[in-house]
Order: C-alpha cells, then sequence, then structure tokens
C-alpha cells in the first residue's frame, strides 16, 4: 500500500491565538522539545510514508526554519520527501483562486497539483492539532478490509472526563463501525466518538471529489465532500484506543502539557518500539543540575541550567532557572530565563521569555498566565 | 575535480585505547561516549567545522565499525559538503601489497592522495582522542605569519608529569630547538598536544624518507620531529591555554566527566558560539520523578530517574529506578539503575544494567574507579567492588564455568 501524506499546518490556527499570533499550529512547540508537526511527520515517516505535502496559508516562517530539508524525519529526499505547499493565488483579481483559502476544501484545491503528482494510491490527510503516536499502517489496512470510501480515525472519549471546552467534530456510528452523521457540537455527556481529522482515502477518490467540489462550487470538505455522501458512500471509522490530546486552547494546551507528567502519557506517546517521535535537531548540551537544584515531577529538555525548584513543570530546551526560584505547574518555552527568588505558578512563557529577578506571577489552571515571545518581566 | 583546499586536517583515530580496557573493547578510543551525548571523537571533528575547516580525513584502524557508523556522511558536523565534507580513510590494498597503518607518520603517508587531490597548502594533523576546544584557524595564521615549515600545539604541563609526553624546548621567539618523547629527566614543562600544522611540501618529502627508513618507527613524535630538526626546518610551538584532557585512562576519562559538573565548571559545554555537535539519538525529553532527587549532575535527553543521582554524568535514556542511588558516576546511554541499586565511584558503559539491589563501586573511590563494560547485567543483590574491571566476555567465561 503506497500512500502520500497532505499536512494542514494552520486549520486550526484560531483556536490558540496565544501560541499562533507569531507562528502556525504546526509549529506550536510541545513537550519540551517538540513542534505540534512532529506528531504528525513522525505518524507518517513511522508507517513508511515518506511522501509528504505540508499545506501552508500564512505565517509559516517558523514552520520552514523547523522543517528545513526535512533531514530530521528523514524526508530528505531525491524521490518524494517532504515538500512545502505555500498558498495558491492567482496573480489576477478575478481569477478563480484570486485570495487566499478559507477552508480545508479551498486548501486542497491548492494542492492539486501535489495530489494528481504524487503517484500514491492513498492519501492521508491530517491536522496538526492532534498529540499521538498512531501506526497509519493500521488505519490504512482496515481502510482497505472495509472497502470504505474514506476512513476517518476517531477517538473515544468521555465528555465527563475530558470536559470539552470547545465544540469538536462528533462521528456517529452504526454497529459496524459506519459514520452515519458527523456534525460539530461541544459533546456534554456521554462518551463521543470525537473526529481526529486524520482521513485516509483513495487517491483518484480524492481527485474526482475535488473535481466535482470545483465544478459544483463546493466550499466546506465536511459539509459537502463527507456530509452529502454519507448515505451514498461508505466512510468508516478507525477506532484508536492510544493517548490522545487535542490542543484546541491555551488551557487544553495546559492541560496537554501536564498530562505529560503521567506514565500512561509519557509510555503512549513516546514508548512505542521504532516508533520515535523525531524533531529538528538542535545539538543542545545535556541540562545541568546544580547542587541546589529541587526538580520534581517535571518533564525537562536538553540545554537547560537548573539551579532553583521545579515542580510539576514542562521545561523546554535551554531555560535557566536561577536560585531560589520555584516553578510550579509551569510551561516554559525555549530559551525562557527564570532568574534568582522568582514565584511562577501555572504560567506559560513562550520562547525567550525573561522574568527578573523576585517576580511573582501566577495564573491558575483553567487560565495559565501568558507571557509572550521575547517579553521581559 | 576537487576544489582546492588551504588545509586540510588528518584526524588518527585508529587508536585502541588499551588502557581504557573493557570500555574499548569492541569499540576504539576516538568512538567512546564523553559527557552523556558526546563521544571523544565529537570535540575534534566539532573544533575543525568552529573553526571553518571543512575538509576531514579521518584514519581508522583498529574496531572501525562504531566509529564508521557514528561518523557516517558527517552530517551532524556539517561535514556532508560537496566540496570536501569528512572522509573515512580505512588501510587498503595497494600495488605493492595491503599494509595496516604501521605508524603516525605511516598512517598519514598512506593517504597523501587524499590530501593532494585538495591541492591543499597545509595539512593538520590532530588526534582523536582529547576533550578541548580549540581554534585551529588561529593556530594555522600563527603557522603562515611565522613562516613555519610545522607548528606544534604546547601545553603546560606539571613538571613531575612532564615525562609522559613529548616535551619541547624552545627559544624565546618560540622556536623549537628540542623535542624529546617522554623523557626521564624533562628540562621544560612544554608538552606537546599531538596537533601539528605542516607546511605540505616539507611534511610530504619527511613521510617518504621516513617511509624509506625500514628501522623508522614512522610515529610523529619519534621520528618525523627529530628528523625535521635535524634537517634544520624552522618548528614552532603554538602555546594553548584552556582546558585539555588526554582521557587515556580510566581515571582521566572519570575527571573529565567530573570537570563537567560544579557551580564553575573546568569544562562547559554551554557556549553557544563554540557549540560540540554529536549524533543524535531520537529521544524523548529527561523525565524526573516525584520522589527524585538530581543534584550537581548532567542529565541527558531519554533519562527517567526515580531515585538520588549526585555528581554524576548520564548519558542518553539512563533509567534510574526508585530507592537507587548514583553518585559520582559515569553513566553511558541506555544504562539501567534498578529499584535500590548503588553505583558509587562507577563508569557503566552502554546498556548496562544493575539489577535490583546491587551495587556497583564503593564511597570515596575516585582512585579506584569501578568499570562496567557494554551490555553487561550485574545481578540483583550483588556487590561489585570499587576499582573492578567487568566486561561481557568475561561474564559468558564465567557463566560457561
Amino acid at each position: 500500500m503506497n500512500a502520500a501524506g497532505l499536512v494542514f499546518s494552520n486549520i486550526h490556527d484560531r483556536t490558540v491565538p496565544e501560541l499562533t499570533r507569531i507562528r502556525t499550529m504546526a509549529s506550536i512547540p510541545f513537550g519540551c522539545r517538540y513542534r505540534l508537526i512532529d506528531f504528525a511527520l513522525s505518524n507518517l515517516v513511522n508507517s513508511d510514508v515518506t511522501n509528504v505535502g505540508v499545506i501552508t496559508h500564512y505565517n509559516y516562517q517558523s514552520l520552514m526554519d523547523h522543517i528545513g530539508g526535512g533531514k530530521d524525519w528523514d524526508l530528505a529526499r531525491r524521490s518524494g520527501g517532504i515538500k512545502i505547499l505555500p498558498p495558491y493565488v492567482a496573480a489576477y483579481e478575478n481569477a478563480a483562486a484570486a485570495r487566499l483559502y478559507a477552508s480545508r476544501l479551498e486548501a486542497l484545491l491548492g494542492a492539486q497539483n501535489f495530489i494528481n503528482r504524487c503517484n500514491a494510491d492513498y492519501i492521508i490527510l491530517s491536522d496538526c492539532d492532534a498529540v499521538l503516536n498512531i501506526d497509519l499502517n493500521d488505519v490504512m489496512r482496515a481502510h482497505v478490509q472495509t472497502g470504505a470510501y474514506l476512513t476517518l480515525v476517531t477517538k473515544r472519549m468521555s465528555a465527563a472526563d475530558h470536559k470539552f471546552t470547545r465544540e469538536r467534530d462528533i462521528a456517529t456510528l452504526d454497529e459496524n463501525g459506519r459514520i452515519t452523521e458527523m456534525a460539530r457540537y461541544l459533546p456534554r455527556e456521554g462518551e463521543v466518538d470525537v473526529s481526529t481529522n486524520i482521513m485516509v482515502i483513495r487517491r483518484t477518490d480524492l481527485q474526482a471529489a475535488l473535481s466535482e467540489a470545483l465544478a459544483r462550487g463546493y466550499g466546506s470538505f465536511h459539509r459537502d465532500i463527507i456530509g452529502r455522501n454519507l448515505g451514498r458512500k461508505l466512510f468508516c471509522a478507525y477506532r484508536y484506543n492510544g493517548w490522545y490530546s487535542q490542543i484546541d486552547s491555551l488551557e487544553t494546551y495546559f492541560s496537554a502539557s501536564m498530562e505529560l507528567l503521567t506514565p500512561e502519557a509519557r509510555q503512549g506517546l513516546f514508548g512505542g518500539e521504532g516508533r520515535e517521535i523525531y524533531t529538528k535537531i538542535r545539538n543542545s548540551a545535556p541540562t545541568k543540575y546544580a547542587e541546589g537544584a529541587a526538580v520534581r515531577n517535571s518533564l525537562i529538555a536538553d540545554g537547560c541550567v537548573i539551579e532553583g525548584t521545579v515542580d510539576n513543570s514542562v521545561l523546554f530546551r535551554g531555560v535557566r532557572v536561577g536560585r531560589g526560584t520555584v516553578v510550579r505547574n509551569s510551561i516554559l518555552l525555549q530559551d525562557t530565563l527564570v532568574e534568582t527568588d522568582v514565584d511562577l505558578h501555572c504560567v506559560i512563557t513562550d520562547k525567550n521569555a525573561v522574568i527578573r529577578d523576585g517576580r511573582v506571577l501566577s495564573g491558575h489552571e483553567t487560565m495559565p498566565f501568558f507571557i509572550g515571545k521575547g517579553i521581559t518581566v | 575535480m576537487y576544489r582546492k583546499k588551504e588545509c586540510v586536517a588528518m584526524l588518527l583515530a585508529g587508536g585502541q585505547g588499551s588502557r581504557l580496557y573493557a570500555l574499548t573493547k569492541k569499540t576504539a578510543k576516538p568512538s567512546v561516549s564523553f559527557g552523556g551525548k558526546y563521544r571523544i571523537i565529537d570535540f575534534t571533528l566539532s573544533n575543525c567545522i568552529n573553526s571553518g575547516f571543512d575538509t576531514v580525513g579521518v584514519l581508522t584502524q583498529y574496531q572501525p565499525l562504531q566509529l564508521n557508523d557514528y561518523i557516517g556522511n558527517g552530517l551532524p558536523w556539517d561535514l556532508d559538503r560537496t566540496f570536501g565534507g569528512v572522509k573515512i580513510l580505512p588501510p587498503y590494498q595497494g600495488q605493492n601489497g595491503a599494509d595496516w597503518y604501521k605508524g603516525t607518520a605511516n598512517a598519514i603517508w598512506q593517504n597523501m592522495e587524499f590530501i593532494n587531490r585538495y591541492r591543499a597548502d597545509y595539512v593538520l594533523v590532530l588526534s582523536g582522542d582529547h576533550i578541548y576546544k580549540m581554534d585551529y584557524a588561529k593556530m594555522l595564521e600563527t603557522h603562515k605569519k611565522n613562516g613555519a615549515d610545522c607548528t606544534i600545539a604546547v601545553i603546560d604541563v606539571p613538571l613531575e608529569e612532564a615525562s609522559r609526553f613529548g616535551i619541547m624546548s624552545t627559544r624565546e621567539d618560540g622556536s623549537i630547538y628540542k623535542f624529546s618523547e617522554k623523557p626521564k629527566h624533562p628540562d621544560s614543562t612544554k608538552a606537546s598536544m599531538g596537533i601539528y600544522i605542516f607546511t605540505r611540501e616539507k611534511l610530504e618529502r619527511y613521510l617518504r624518507e621516513d617511509s624509506e627508513n625500514p628501522n623508522s618507527e614512522n610515529d610523529f613524535g619519534k621520528n618525523i620531529i627529530p628528523a625535521m630538526l635535524a634537517g634544520g626546518e624552522k618548528l614552532m610551538a603554538y602555546p594553548f591555554t584552556g582546558y585539555w584532557k588526554d582521557v587515556g585512562t580510566i581515571r582521566s576519562l572519570w575527571e573529565a566527566n567530573m570537570d563537567l559538573l560544579g557551580e564553575h565548571p573546568a569544562l562547559s559545554l554551554l557556549d553557544e558560539s563554540w557549540r560540540i555537535y554529536s549524533r543524535h539519538e531520537a529521544a524523548p525529553p529527561q523525565f524526573v520523578g516525584a520522589d527524585a532527587v538530581v543534584r550537581n549532575a548532567s542529565v541527558t535527553a531519554g533519562c527517567e530517574i526515580h531515585g538520588t543521582v549526585r555528581g554524576s554524568v548520564l548519558g542518553t535514556g539512563v533509567y534510574i529506578g526508585r530507592g537507587a542511588v548514583v553518585e559520582n558516576s559515569v553513566l553511558m546511554n541506555g544504562a539501567r539503575v534498578e529499584d535500590g541499586a548503588t553505583v558509587r565511584y562507577a563508569i557503566l558503559d552502554a546498556n548496562v544494567t544493575v539489577e535490583k539491589n546491587a551495587a556497583v563501586g564503593e564511597e570515596n573511590a575516585a582512585d579506584r574507579i569501578a568499570v562496567v563494560g557494554a551490555d553487561c547485567v550485574i545481578a540483583a543483590g550483588t556487590a561489585v567492588p570499587a576499582g573492578a574491571m567487568i566486561s561481557e566476555d568475561d561474564q559468558r567465561k564465567e557463566i560457561a564455568k
């Protein structure tokens, strides 16, 4: 089974405005050393999908900087490999594509060149807001076995445990795993099958669907390609049962990061044999713990220098925590400098933030205090 | 067609490092792990690229598999170049028979063609078994300014240790008038660091003459340098004052690792302007558990710590179980210290497992470091005394008995 991957790097940008003001969803830093796109790319590579297009929209400089030639994911290839697909905008005002795409379907229409030329039997579509470690070969096998037109990866979640804060795409399934309905709403009770927006479709079927969409002027993938066809074609769900988190707000970013402190999440995300998560290599030195360091229940990247106390926190590469400083329940992004005698609680700092001596900052689990990139407090 | 390079670096990496015993049973000394995520050779390779030298020949001989794998196409050091880059140069079979590299000078002589195809004006000869950060470009500048035929980097060593090194006696202008290899009664404290810059024609001439001398040991220190001195060539000493450590013994390897620790470490790897690059393993971030104590330690990605770690250097993916204590030790990639085990004043090579409640090494045993070779398993509840040296081969023989 030969598949190509298409990754949407921007689709959910608006959900975490704090972190996406200066970057795409795909390049949001997550889990000490990764960017969200690393999970999508690693899942593809670990499933032997090595022909990958990354659909971009705006603000994709940090993303291009992160991906480079693709070597760190073993995607620097003569044949296939990773291709950044900048948005397709026609040069003439009155042309069909005279503006930036506004939906998943329009984005796909802009990527038709890649789809037409990628020479794969199947296309795997993936967003960047999902954090999971999934074997896509399993999904493809299920797709072929059921003879589905489209297979959607879903995760069964209970509203009570997850306390959803935003609407999700929810699939209704019959007893055979066939999707009978798709709807977007905020689940308040019971168990629901949440869409991860990872989908498999035969390339020729996708090409035909895109031609039809163009011909009929369709605008929405969910409404027009899925919704209109639910009764006519076979849409199947693949129920993924591993660890899964979807980042759809600063709160979920915070809680998903904190969940990484549990062995279940770490095992689920990083524990698979031969299923490593790859990221851009930064050549940081090992992390130094000083004599006065007290670190407990924390996830720490390389390149940090820790002289103070760190509890229940996630530290990215190159973070420095000074003497007498206490960092609790916080997420400090790359190269954050926390000087001496600082007290942080439920704080998220973006890259290169500086917290000067003696500052006391506190947020709450439901509303973490956010400090923007390069800001000095 | 090869682009001309002003200077080609030749890195001698064939040494066995026999005084590292169990650590070099399966690999050459330059590929022994250091400082958690590095290999010894990373320092020389990083120095090369940081100095702007992008053409490096690596001469291998002893147990080259790991070294070949590790260096690969040179990508981690930015040495995967279309013009130049890093090349592994093993001994080869020629028309006049096959020869192992008989000595350091012979190794370079056999690879003159590699140097000549870049039409290099200068040749930098390095050894892959020292830990230091040095700008070779400055040394080359000095070499050119002096109009020297050979420049040798020297470092001041304590007089009582001088007899372990090649010792240089110099005039006021830094020119060398005497070189003695491991002298019994040294008359200078300027020790050769094994770093030479030669003007290419001179090097080629002396190497040719040396190769025709059947009594020569074909060694730079023993033969080439004395011959050049005798021939009246201009040899200059280039003083170096930074951190430099020959990690040829268990004790010095352990010490160099310990030099990374403390508030003002003798050797810092955090200097962004002179990064040390290494081949990277994909590993998740390090996790420090709720009951863990980690103090004065250097810890690498992939580690999971539930016990106590003090005064130690941990490589990639090390696991420290609950109630385990690791003190003043060096743990290489993938080492596993299970619940309740203790490791003190020890070096654990890659993928060593210390099972529950076992003990490796003893307290206050800096002069008797316990060493456990790669892939060994120390059985639950057993003790490995200070100064012991355990390798997988020995363990197998033990089991066979």
